[in-house]
């Protein structure tokens, strides 16, 4: 067992602690705080299957950004789409055998690889082309696409550029899922990828990717406006009620 | 203090969104509320000594009370979807006017003290601390937002600024600093029962008056009844609906409506205020209590009907809140919504033929339609969504001839603000508020140069006051602004003489 397989490993294991730990920490934050008025963007659905569809739509199709700009929708729904299918693709390190939509998608995810890194770009090029984004950009929002950037670029240079062991790779994957560790190919690229992968799941609950729950409990999205059809009372507030009478 | 000079911007053939001018209006600031109208609301009467320790206690309280503050705080990416959304940025061109930006002078402060990454990485993400020049950047340009929610329809997770306006101006009573506006109506509705201050005899003499100019107009007695015990409909309606031109006219029109149906109804001095300022600043307990009046007023008249006159954010507090607030309703008349829209009742009634119409009574108008934001983008009309762009213009085009829409991106859930909403009605705020108006404004000399529009009807009191005093800065007379009731009211048909 090499230092960098114990290294890797122990950081990954650390990372996703900390990223799952905290993520289930916020969720659960967000799911106690209450919302104590009725306050959906309207028009919303009146029922509660409508605002399943009105949340599908966000999720997949970004249909308020479609509606807002048609430049950060394009870059912004590529880059996620993309990475979706660049994940799907990556389970085939993680599963055997191979699942076979896993085994079906991996030319386009290998496309998607390369629509990821273009969005990303797409995406980083706006802070520092438009003047109000640019105004309103941050470091760490600089950092946070750079580091995306890197991600892709470190894999996608080990599919055309220089190529690592991935049957060994897989082994080592395989082995961190059944704690029975097996070495990590030598290869700087995927130590650099692996490190910042490490590093994006360590900090998703305690930055501004918290945007992926976000959506999910965001009253002005997920509330069904049907407020004169059905009384609506958050705890605190009835205690309050219940206290003046 | 100098009154900032109050410049209306060129109007656009097509909207551009401006270059920034960082910090133009940091200086427009609305007057400070003493101590005596902060201390009526249980605020304390100026700036306290430990603000800053408050401050950050307040909101963290409200963090743990609103899921729409935190997530709102929290999911922002950044992304600018929503920087050429606000008027107020359209109009002045002051970043801070942007609406991810004037979160922003918020979220620093979150970040700062209940975040991680801010704790420990201030810089990196854009944490800081809560210091007087950052109160100060609250102060103006948390009241340069009319909580008009244009920007939630376009962000991708739906942040809505108004919620973080509002809990930062309730964050900013508690330590002292309110606004003298809209504090001042607050406490008038609490002691008199209503915004203008307007006491039951001097309202019921109002009344009688304009009782006597309707006579005069239709030679027919159509009553403006008020009080009355065992009426069918309470009807609440803005205040200023009972002097302010042109607001008087739609209540004219609500009295024929209700006069030519033949339904019975009241007007209530104890609550004879539709508005609920209560909301402008955030503060649950204030918007109860303004709200409380129509229930106990509802419950002593005796009404089977609660039915809500022309008003923007009246509405919503009435449509989204009112259940919640001083609900249930139970005790109503089930076949009726509660509260129902005067736009509903008008509506159902033509629906029915119960009210019929001389159309050509608005002929000299060629109208188009102002949305309010409130009822465009925070509640509804009849049973289906959207039916709050409908049903009023379904009204419209059943009482004039000459109807026509303002550009798409101007209207519906798109529709820009007056300018005036949120607690921004007020004459220290002119600058703002004029600037602030440049989109619509924009929007509407486009259809008077295609179509020749002579009429903006609306139904909201404070689009109203805003237009009436904000057109002629760009050069629109003011009797171009008007109520939905009162086309209704020029056209509805009373029967013989
Ligand atoms: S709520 Fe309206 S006024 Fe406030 S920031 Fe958003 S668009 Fe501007
Ligand atoms: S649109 Fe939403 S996520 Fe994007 S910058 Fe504005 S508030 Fe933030």
């Amino acid at each position: 067992m090499t230092t960098a397989t114990v290294f890797f490993a122990l950081l990954l294991y650390a990372a996703t602690l900390l990223g799952v730990a905290g993520l289930v920490w916020r969720i659960r934050d967000y799911a106690r705080t209450p919302a104590p008025l009725k306050i959906p963007t309207t028009p919303a659905p009146t029922t509660t299957g409508g605002v399943v569809l009105r949340m599908l739509r966000e999720v997949t199709l970004f249909e308020s950004l479609f509606k807002a700009n048609l430049w950060i929708w394009l870059f912004g729904w590529m880059f996620h789409v993309s990475l979706a299918l660049v994940l799907a693709r990556h389970l085939r390190y993680f599963t055997e055998p191979v699942w076979f939509w896993v085994a079906w998608i991996q030319p386009f995810g290998l496309y998607a690889g390369l629509a990821m890194v273009a969005g990303l770009a797409g995406l980083w090029a706006r802070r520092f082309l438009v003047e109000r984004i640019r105004y309103i950009s941050t470091p760490s929002d600089h950092l946070m696409l750079a580091l995306l950037l890197g991600i892709g670029a470190s894999g996608l240079s080990m599919k055309f550029l220089d190529h690592t062991d991935i049957i060994d790779l897989k082994a080592f994957a395989l082995g961190l899922i059944y704690f029975d560790w097996q070495p990590l190919p030598a290869h700087p690229l995927l130590y650099l990828h692996l490190l910042l992968v490490a590093l994006l799941i360590g900090i998703f609950p305690y930055s501004k990717l918290l945007h992926a729950p976000g959506l999910f409990f965001s009253p002005g999205r997920n509330q069904a406006d049907n407020p004169r059809e059905k009384r609506h009372l958050a705890d605190w507030a009835a205690k309050l009620e219940k206290a003046k009478v | 203090m100098a009154a900032a000079p109050i410049t209306a911007p060129p109007l656009k053939p097509y909207p551009v969104i401006p270059i920034l001018e960082v910090g133009a209006m940091a200086g427009t600031k609305s007057f400070p509320a003493n101590a005596q109208i902060q201390e009526a609301l249980g605020f304390p009467g100026e700036l306290v000594e430990d603000w800053h320790d408050k401050a950050i206690d307040k909101l963290g309280e409200l963090l743990g009370k609103y899921r729409s503050l935190k997530v709102y705080l929290d999911a922002c990416v950044h992304c600018g979807a929503c920087t050429d959304k606000c008027h107020y940025f359209l109009g002045t061109g002051d970043p801070k006017n942007m609406p991810v930006a004037r979160q922003d002078l918020l979220r620093k402060v979150y970040r700062r003290h209940f975040t991680w990454s801010g704790k420990w990485f201030p810089k990196l993400v854009g944490a800081e601390d809560l210091t007087k020049e950052v109160l100060d950047d609250w102060y103006s340009y948390f009241h340069q937002c009319s909580e008009c929610r244009r920007c939630s329809v376009f962000c991708p997770y739906g942040i809505d600024t108004a919620e973080i306006t509002m809990a930062a101006r309730e964050v900013m009573d508690t330590i002292g600093l309110g606004t003298k506006y809209t504090n001042e109506i607050i406490g008038k509705v609490h002691k008199v029962g209503n915004n203008l201050g307007l006491p039951p005899a001097a309202l019921q003499d109002t009344l009688s008056s304009i009782e006597e100019d309707l006579k005069e107009e239709t030679g027919q007695d159509i009553r403006l009844p008020v009080n009355e015990k065992g009426a069918e409909v309470l009807l609440v309606t803005p205040s200023a609906d009972f002097f302010a031109e042109p607001h008087v006219y739609s209540l004219m029109g609500y009295a024929k409506v209700f006069h030519a149906a033949g339904i019975s109804w009241t007007l209530s001095t104890h609550a004879s205020e539709a508005a609920n300022f209560g909301m402008f600043i955030g503060n649950y307990g204030q918007m109860q209590k303004i709200a409380t009046r129509v229930r106990e007023s509802i419950l002593d008249l005796g009404a089977r009907r609660l039915v809500v006159g022309e008003c923007g954010h009246a509405w919503r507090a009435a449509y989204s809140f009112w259940n919640t607030l001083i609900g249930p309703f139970d005790f109503l008349d089930p076949n009726y919504p509660v509260p129902q829209h005067i736009c509903e009742l008008t509506y159902d009634l033509i629906q029915r033929g119960a009210i019929a119409f001389d159309k050509s009574a608005n002929d000299k108008y060629v109208v188009t339609f102002h949305d309010s934001c409130n009822v465009a983008r925070a509640s509804r009309m009849g049973n289906l969504p959207g039916g709050q762009f409908e049903i009023p213009r379904a009204i419209i085009r059943a009482v004039a001839n000459k109807f026509v829409e303002m550009y798409p991106d101007s209207i519906r859930e798109k529709t820009f603000c007056c300018g005036g909403g949120g607690g921004i009605l007020t004459d220290d705020l002119m600058d703002v508020r004029v600037k602030g108006a440049l989109p619509r404004m924009e929007a509407l000399q486009a259809v008077v140069d295609s179509d020749g529009v002579n009429f903006m009807a609306m139904i909201c009191a404070i689009c109203k006051a805003q237009f009436t005093k904000v057109v002629p800065y760009y050069k629109f007379n003011m009797s171009m602004v008007g109520g939905v009731h009162q086309l209704v009211g020029n056209a509805i048909r009373l029967g013989p003489k």
